[in-house]
């Protein structure tokens, strides 16, 4: 979405104590401390290791792909379309398997067809120079639609034994393979935003698209090759997520999208783009991981959970807005 | 509004595709050319157009709702409680009831895009989810259904007057009050000033956020009204109503050539741009296309009309003043940079 954005240059450059007290990270740190604290209280069975490493599949798989989302929404774009592109990834891993192929090219298949759905949006937000929300509105019903036609009302789920150690595997003792792989790709999707010329890129695309441009950056290719690394994630969720479920069905991943955008948002990644941080998205997968497993403990259906994320959604990121009122309000009574 | 000549033959364009579209069915089914079919299709389509109309003034507004379907859920499970629990109450007081209480969901989308300066699309996912789950909270997961229900609730929108149904003519006077008012009132002008170029309406002294929030207020108002249509069309509510059907209402607009940039597209764009996706939704199961591929294909026109709409939205105008802050109206703009040019 195109919105008027304004940024008010200060006339004090900030404080240690600001840069490291009032960051948003640690914010969330805080609330996620006191969520977990909260359910140690609520259930006694919280602490028990296998319980918490059950929490974990509950948000790797989403939380895999918000990295690369945020990296997307970062350079001010956005991808509605990777719960399709689940389900699209999982159709062709099932009729893989039906067909008798090795685990290897279920595996990469499932990421090529990712990759794909990523190249495809990318290519028609940049080429036509269309706004990759409605884009991606519309492969979000494309993609799921092929699934549609493709599998009717029908499920595959021939998939060979060995394929179920991506989904429900352990690497030692109660950590799952599943978290493990998602830490992992925190740290380099931490290295890349953070470390590399590539997220400083990113960044200067969502802070100034023209400047970035005028700057010598390639900012078109630069945003096609984002969207293919969302779609490339997007894959290997699907992966993991029918790995997990055993089985392949047209509504799987359905509206994930929404839970990843809200995941990303609450790290504090602007919507409008240029600002956010991998650190802040990965305590948000926590803090939503906690606050939903927190809710299951105490038997909250999941529709009433998504009214408490929608909620805290809308209030974690009221709070910043409206210091920041009160602040400019001051600012100008003095 | 940059070019009217080429804003009216883009109309007539996606008008020319839908009579070929008709035509084609047609050929293959003669029987959907019946006047009975095609104002079937109409009145099927009546409730996408409605929706379409406040969505087009939200983003005229440089925003998005993406809560309408929740809101119209949640309106309607509201009066079907309400007139399973007293059948005595009038059907026109209901109605006015589910608009005014769609106009107050609506509201608060509208007041922290205006006073609380959320993204319009941050806002409207969380309240999309709020609205959803606040059914099932009402409902405990239950249904309403058809027997639960007055006859006179579930026969309104289905009278005939005059040759139609009551809700094609409600779409009808919906679409014909949108069509003055955003031609003809300053009121309605405002969104297309507001959504255009909100430096140059915070300028000429017009409350770009304000005019945000008519436009949720109104679209929520009409999700509000579509909450009792469409759980009295199909005689039931339940918690799923209308589940996704915002991105159907957002694509009739884009479809009709609305720029998800603001500022850009008419009443009767998003008309056809409805139409069009309930021909083909109408058409499908008449020439025997299964179902399934119902989806892929809204998706793919999706796609080809926002394409053949980017190409007439280029060459904006030179912005010559500084962007102001024109969501928050009393922040001096001069203590501001532009952070988009």
């Amino acid at each position: 979405m195109e919105h008027v954005m304004t940024r008010t240059i200060p006339n004090t450059l900030s404080t240690p104590f600001k840069r490291y007290f009032l960051r948003w990270e640690t914010f969330l740190l805080l609330v996620t401390v006191l969520v977990f604290f909260t359910n140690t209280q609520i259930s006694p069975y919280f602490l028990d290791p296998w319980s918490l490493s059950d929490m974990t599949f509950n948000f790797s798989e989403k939380a895999i792909i918000a990295l690369p989302m945020a990296m997307l929404i970062i350079c001010r774009e956005i991808d509605l379309s990777v719960a399709s592109t689940i389900a699209l990834s999982s159709v062709c891993m099932g009729l893989a398997a039906q067909a008798g192929f090795g685990i290897e090219v279920i595996f990469a298949l499932s990421i090529i067809v990712g990759i794909g759905c990523g190249l495809f949006n990318g290519f028609i937000v940049t080429w036509f120079n269309i706004p990759s929300i409605v884009v991606t509105i519309g492969t979000m019903s494309l993609f799921r639609g092929i699934t549609y036609v493709i599998l009717g009302d029908t499920v595959i789920s021939d998939y060979p034994p060995e394929f179920a150690f991506f989904g429900q595997g352990y690497v030692a003792w109660v950590i799952s393979f599943e978290f493990t792989l998602f830490m992992i790709l925190a740290l380099v999707f931490y290295v890349l935003l953070h470390h590399t010329n590539f997220g400083r890129r990113t960044y200067a695309i969502g802070n100034n698209p023209v400047g970035a441009l005028y700057s010598g950056i390639k900012v078109n290719k630069h945003k096609v090759v984002v969207f293919a690394l969302v779609g490339a994630m997007s894959g290997l969720a699907a992966i993991l997520l029918t790995s997990r479920l055993g089985s392949t069905r047209p509504g799987i991943a359905f509206a994930w999208e929404l839970q990843i955008v809200t995941m990303v948002v609450l790290g504090g990644v602007s919507i409008l783009g240029g600002s956010g941080t991998i650190l802040g998205v990965v305590i948000a997968v926590f803090l939503m991981g906690l606050v939903t497993f927190g809710l299951g403990l105490i038997n909250v259906p999941g529709i009433v959970m998504n009214v408490i994320i929608g909620a805290m959604l809308i209030t974690v990121i009221s709070i910043p807005a409206v210091l920041a009122r009160f602040r400019e309000r001051r600012r100008r009574s003095v | 509004m940059t070019n009217n000549g080429l804003l009216k033959h883009r109309e007539s364009a996606l008008a020319l595709v839908i009579v070929v579209l008709i035509l084609t069915v047609a050929a293959i089914t003669p029987d959907f050319l019946s006047a009975k079919s095609l104002l079937g299709a109409f009145n099927d389509t009546s409730m996408l157009m409605i929706l379409a109309m406040g969505q087009m003034l939200v983003i005229l507004t440089r925003c998005i709702d993406l809560s309408v379907a929740a809101n119209l859920a949640l309106t309607g499970m509201v009066v079907a409680m309400i007139n399973a629990a007293m059948p005595g109450v009038p059907i026109p007081l209901l109605i006015v009831l589910a608009m005014v209480m769609g106009s107050v969901l609506g509201a608060i989308n509208g007041f922290f895009v205006w006073k609380v300066g959320v993204p319009a699309i941050v806002v409207t996912l969380g309240t999309m989810s709020i609205y959803r789950g606040v059914v099932f909270l009402l409902s405990d997961g239950a249904w309403v259904n058809s027997h639960q229900m007055s006859a006179s609730f579930i026969d309104f929108p289905r009278n005939t007057l005059i040759g139609l149904p009551v809700m094609s003519w409600i779409a009808l006077v919906v679409v014909a009050m949108l069509f003055f008012v955003t031609r003809h009132l300053r009121f309605g002008r405002d969104f297309y000033t507001a959504g255009g170029n909100p430096t140059a309406a915070f300028y000429t002294g017009i409350n770009v956020g304000q005019v945000q929030f008519k436009a949720f207020v109104i679209s929520g108002m009409l999700a509000g009204l579509c909450g009792y249509l469409w759980v009295s069309r199909y005689a039931v509510a339940y918690v799923d109503v209308a589940s996704g059907f915002e991105l159907q209402v957002v694509a009739a607009c884009v479809i009709g050539g609305v720029s998800i940039m603001g500022g850009l597209g008419t009443v009767l764009g998003c008309v056809l741009g409805a139409l069009f996706l309930g021909v083909i939704n109408n058409a499908l199961p008449v020439i025997g296309v299964s179902p399934f591929w119902q989806m892929a294909i809204s998706g793919a026109v999706i796609i080809i009309a926002v394409i053949a709409n980017a190409k007439a939205e280029k060459a904006p105008g030179r912005i010559i003043l500084r962007r102001a802050v024109t969501g928050v109206a009393d922040v001096n703009p001069t203590a501001t940079v532009a952070a988009k040019s």
